[in-house]
């Protein structure tokens, strides 16, 4: 058992928070909010040019060919840094699927094109059922010759209004169930018949309402077998809750440091408040669950990164992460006081988001279900 | 990252495994509480010469005090297979405390003569630590222990000594010099139980059980030879933090043992009252139980890998205490929850599920969040070392 990073990955995560320091001040994170698009094309570009955007893409399509747990070192750090843009939509989840299941041209058309900043993609798994169940897709492609009408709505599709191409699951069989029923297609955003609507949301995240009408697709953008889409979509579920953890463990541990910085500076009756026990204890709590989150959290994904059965790992951690991490962020607040309730401060932007990806690719109600099946009770 | 176990490790556990299925009796449910009975106490120190024979007592003393110099990651999966076993055995206050304190600051004497006994499971010892009025704030200890000649003389009392109406010896904290800041006037002594002066009055627990005790001392004459360390350093003596596995591995294990036991008899009663169809709140209960094992379990996991690696965990296993025992005070609620009315039945029969092993898990957890550093203090300590809040 090892459980540090090794040099390389050392060297990846430092680098990460010293270009990141210098690239994503808070000021870049608090306009992203009130941006259309969401991200900087010089931040996008200048990550293109680190090597993160073709982290994990194989080396053969332009990428650096490191492993699923590498590209999770990275996102601790923008996690931590509430990074804006597509990152999570177009590499972590895109580019992992597309390199697993695509056709070689499919790969060698799309995955150079992300390795290099030119191409963002995103997934379209989740419709007005609001659920990551199968029996939540009604959006449906006929066949019609050889191309598929794709008719229905998409909703909470983050990076929808940006993306260059939505890898969209439809169901492709009225009777079919999650082993046959279900294709995964690749929609190139000018496809007529599109209309994509933008969410305001929590975290000022971009999301957005799809609807599709009438949308043909040659049966050259299936992702992977057709009827076989639920394996796909199961996948982006399993890595992007995985994923999501790291994400949240870089955002937890940083309201923790913000909360002692500030509980150790903030005087009150004469001394740091910080001195008080109620608060020593505030932050014991915070710093436990931040403990907690780590290794379950990496446990996870370095299951999925070694080909491992992680159905019980994954569901553990997303449960247990969504949680703690809102935890820690309540704790925060009732440590900063009243500062920490306005805008200005910097504490609402993690609150904001931690309950955004809380929510994504199930809570922890949906993922404790998940472990009681495991337990056979 | 590597969460996998290395072969050796491996086939180490499986030796384990193998070991405890041999020597356990095969309806064993496990009885922690093995001081309490004489029958108990009794397969407690069969069990302990069967670990001695196997060289396990001293799995992670050096060689050259006799041990098997394992690694930290071994001992981590030793103490858990015992726990998750319930396996009586260990003499915790002598192998983990009183052995590596000696090895670091006993004379080649006190070494020679107090490490063999332990090493092949013929002593036990007991920790003469907290006082009437000294818990939390230990240093404030009052025994008192007063040169005269060759001697020290003992006068006080010591309280919540667990197995104390068993043990052969007692490490003991006495205070040698009054005027000296509380924690500079301290001694580290080891008392033999049998000499003149000593008395030991049983505290009966809320769950029935006689594992501790209070200890008197009246004029008890202890040989300077017994001074641990230096005059006055004891308090620094016991605090010395020792290359010894504290993953803290055995919460988890116990309350992973606890769970399995209450899914297997879920399983087992389907249609019954105890069924968890249409009890969703117990059922969501339980998978958060299983859940926050699994959190303890990986941060034991890692506080063996920090000592493996030469760290030495602080933050980490005062986390790893507060955190895992009061889960296990939670699983043993749910526990509780589950089994509803008959939760309540105290002892064995055919309507005492489980053998009444929830209810008594539930009332002992009452001592886990208390023993060894309570919950509070624990919380202090990862706020003031671990984070670097001020100090009141």
């Amino acid at each position: 058992m090892d459980l540090g990073f090794d040099e390389v990955q050392m060297l990846l995560k430092n680098s990460a928070r010293e270009v990141l320091e210098q690239e994503c001040p808070i000021t870049l994170v608090r306009a992203m909010e009130e941006d259309e698009r969401g991200f900087t094309s010089e931040l996008w570009q200048n990550m293109a040019e680190l090597g993160w955007l073709g982290l994990s893409i194989p080396e053969q399509y332009g990428g650096q060919g490191m492993s699923f747990f590498d590209l999770a070192i990275l996102l601790e750090e923008t996690g931590r840094f509430l990074v804006p843009g597509p990152f999570f939509s177009t590499v972590v989840l895109s580019s992992s699927i597309l390199t697993e299941y695509g056709t070689e041209s499919q790969k060698s058309e799309i995955l150079p094109k992300i390795a290099n900043g030119d191409l963002i993609a995103t997934v379209a798994i989740t419709e007005p059922s609001a659920t990551y169940e199968s029996n939540g897709i009604q959006l449906t492609a006929t066949k019609d010759g050889s191309n598929y009408v794709l008719n229905g709505t998409k909703l909470f599709v983050n990076d929808a209004q940006i993306a260059d191409i939505i890898l969209v699951v439809a169901k492709t069989d009225d009777k079919g169930d999650e082993s046959n029923g279900f294709t995964v297609f690749i929609v190139d955003k000018n496809t007529s018949g599109m209309t994509i609507t933008p969410l305001d949301t929590i975290a000022s995240d971009k999301q957005a309402e799809i609807v599709f009408e009438s949308v043909s697709i040659s049966e050259e953008n299936v992702l992977g077998e057709v009827g076989k889409g639920w394996d796909i979509a199961k996948r982006v579920i399993d890595l992007g809750s995985s994923a999501k953890c790291i994400e949240m463990l870089g955002g937890a541990d940083r309201v923790l440091e913000m909360t002692v910085e500030y509980v150790k500076d903030r005087t009150q009756f004469g001394r740091p408040i910080g001195s008080f026990q109620a608060i020593q204890h505030h932050c014991a709590n915070m710093a436990t669950d931040v403990e907690g989150c780590r290794y379950v959290a990496y446990h996870a994904v370095w299951r999925i990164s070694e080909g491992l059965e992680a159905q019980k790992e994954i569901s553990i951690a997303k449960a247990w992460v969504s949680d703690a991490y809102r935890r820690v962020c309540a704790i925060g607040h009732q440590s900063h006081g009243a500062i920490g309730f306005t805008k200005e401060y910097d504490l609402q932007l993690y609150t904001r988001r931690a309950k955004a990806q809380e929510l994504a690719f199930g809570d922890s109600s949906y993922h404790r279900e998940i472990v009681a099946q495991q337990l056979g009770i | 990252m590597d969460f996998k176990f290395s072969t050796e490790e491996e086939t180490f556990q499986n030796d384990v495994n193998g070991f405890l299925k041999k020597e356990l009796p095969s309806d064993w449910t496990g009885e922690t509480a093995y001081a309490s009975s004489d029958d108990g106490w009794n397969f407690n120190l069969k069990m302990k010469k069967k670990l001695a024979e196997k060289g396990w007592l001293t799995l992670g003393w050096p060689k050259e005090y006799g041990g098997m110099e394992a690694s930290i990651m071994s001992q981590v999966l030793f103490n858990e297979q015992m726990a998750y076993n319930r396996a009586p055995g260990i003499d915790i206050w002598g192998i983990k405390m009183l052995a590596p304190t000696l090895m670091v600051h006993g004379t080649e004497e006190q070494k020679q003569r107090f490490l063999p006994p332990v090493a092949n499971g013929e002593v036990q010892w007991c920790q003469g630590y907290s006082e009437p009025g000294s818990g939390s704030d230990l240093a404030s200890l009052q025994t008192r222990a007063e040169v005269d000649g060759d001697e020290y003389v003992v006068n006080g009392t010591k309280i919540w000594t667990s197995n104390g109406h068993r043990a052969d010896w007692i490490i003991l904290l006495a205070r040698t010099d009054t005027d000296a800041p509380k924690h500079r006037g301290i001694t580290m002594l080891l008392v033999d139980m049998k000499t003149p002066g000593i008395s030991v009055n049983p505290i009966v627990n809320m769950a029935g059980m006689h594992e501790f005790n209070q200890v008197f001392f009246d004029n008890v004459r202890v040989p300077k030879r017994n001074l641990v360390g230096e005059e006055n350093r004891g308090w620094y003596v016991g605090a010395t933090l020792l290359d010894f596995e504290r993953s803290g591995v055995q919460y988890s294990a116990e309350a992973r043992r606890t769970i399995d036991d209450l899914v297997g008899f879920i399983k087992d009663n389907p249609s019954s009252n105890f069924d968890l169809s249409g009890r969703e709140h117990l059922r969501n209960r339980l998978a958060d139980m299983a859940i926050e094992t699994e959190v303890s379990r990986m941060i034991s996991y890692n506080i063996g890998f920090m000592q493996s690696q030469g760290f030495v965990p602080n933050k980490e296993a005062s986390i790893c205490k507060s955190f895992s025992t009061e889960m296990e005070q939670r699983v043993a609620e749910t526990g509780m929850h589950i089994l509803g009315l008959y939760g309540q039945l105290t002892s064995d029969s055919k309507w005492a599920p489980l053998r009444v092993r929830i209810e008594r898990t539930f009332l002992r957890h009452h001592s886990a969040t208390l023993a060894s550093g309570t919950s509070e203090i624990q919380r202090n300590i990862i706020a003031t070392r671990g984070l670097g809040l001020p100090r009141a």
